[in-house]
């Protein structure tokens, strides 16, 4: 047994070790969308609105959107009007830095930061269909514009506290999320390909989930992948982390809502 | 609630071939699978799916429980009459999900 485990992780271990030579940071003219590692068949699914499975949320999203919440019996359109004009480049910036949480929050977060203080109701639960639904149609509109991240200030020593999550090596197979993403991309694991972990497409549909999930679901995949533990529902690292990725995923396209195998 | 996206085109002239694809969310939950109680979780699939066109079917397909979640259907008929197509989706309680959609035939 014990043999076994070695020779499994003994492998990826020298995989990565070849790689170690070039631990740096992907260059912008280098940067792929997760889309360009897939087969045609799945990038002709999300290319096309009426074959991509995201777009039932998006629907279920611009009903959520329009429906009053809360003790204000306010909807989203009531302030924002069509989300198509005005929400359009808004999913490229996020996550932002909100005043009264005085750290960053990402585009679910603030959908609920507006929920709980603007129409009185209550937060929607983390990872649930609603939250999933409305993110993913306030981010729609922004598909194809590139990921352009915020430069304030303010940001800085969060997204610098992502980086460090990203390159700290976790879990029983000693695996920084850098050991693959950044050093390995161009390698295989499993038959599958090892991409960038671009972030440019969520929440998205994947076809192993059958559903859309959130860059959290997909983090908290990974952390388990290597065995490691995944922080909470909601934690402060999945944000700073989402800070770190945007900023490395700088003009790639938006793609939400995304299909991944 | 039905969430289904429907996508035929708008136009068509008489004798053409139009591709129609429908897509509706739905677990398709096989039965086969246990929760976190280690409980069955009840089998609720989409049993059959038909597709009239100008009250006659024009496509039907029964499904089981191995077809994914949120099922997808590319087919094609003959444009024929301007008219409504309708897609039926019936599930194991025996509710069925509706859409329609208008074909404008010259």
């Amino acid at each position: 047994m014990r043999r076994l485990r070695f020779s499994v992780a003994g492998g990826l271990l020298a995989a990565v070790a070849c790689g170690m030579a070039g631990a740096a940071e992907i260059a912008p003219q280098d940067r792929r969308s997760g889309a360009d590692f897939m087969s045609a068949e799945s990038r002709a699914m999300q290319a096309e609105d009426a074959a991509n499975p995201g777009m039932l949320w998006v629907l279920d999203g611009e009903r959520l959107w329009q429906a009053p919440a809360g003790a204000a019996a306010k909807s989203c359109a009531d302030c924002h009007g069509a989300a198509q004009t005005s929400m359009r480049g808004v999913a490229t910036r996020y996550p932002a830095f909100d005043a009264r949480a005085n750290r960053p929050v990402d585009l679910a977060g603030r959908i609920n930061l507006c929920r709980t203080g603007q129409q009185n109701a209550t937060a929607l639960a983390l990872d649930g269909q609603d939250l999933l639904a409305l993110t993913a149609y306030v981010a729609h509109p922004s598909r194809g514009l590139p990921v352009t991240p915020e430069a304030d200030a303010r940001l800085v020593p969060f997204r610098e506290n992502g980086r460090r999550l990203f390159e700290r090596r976790m879990g029983q197979l000693d695996l920084a999320c850098a050991s693959c993403h950044d050093d390995n991309w161009r390698g295989r694991l499993g038959g599958s390909p090892i991409t960038q972990g671009q972030p440019n497409g969520y929440p998205l549909y994947r076809l192993e989930w059958q559903a859309l999930g959130s860059l959290q679901r997909r983090m908290r995949n990974c952390m388990v992948g290597v065995r490691a533990e995944p922080y909470e529902l909601g934690a402060p690292e999945y944000i700073d982390l989402e800070l770190y990725l945007m900023s490395r995923a700088a003009g790639l396209p938006l793609e939400t809502p995304a299909v991944r195998p | 609630m039905t969430r289904a996206l429907v996508n035929v085109p708008k136009t068509a002239r008489a004798g053409d071939i139009v591709e129609i694809r429908a897509m509706i969310a739905h677990p398709m939950e096989t039965g086969y699978r246990q929760g976190p109680n280690g409980a069955m979780i009840p089998r609720n699939i989409i049993r059959r799916f038909v597709c009239t066109y100008d009250g006659a079917e024009v496509f039907a397909a029964d499904f089981h429980p191995a077809v994914s979640a949120n099922p997808y259907l590319a087919f094609s008929t003959r444009a024929t009459t301007s008219g409504t197509l309708t897609f039926a989706w019936t599930d194991d309680a025996g509710l069925t999900h509706t859409a329609s959609a208008e074909i404008v035939v010259t």
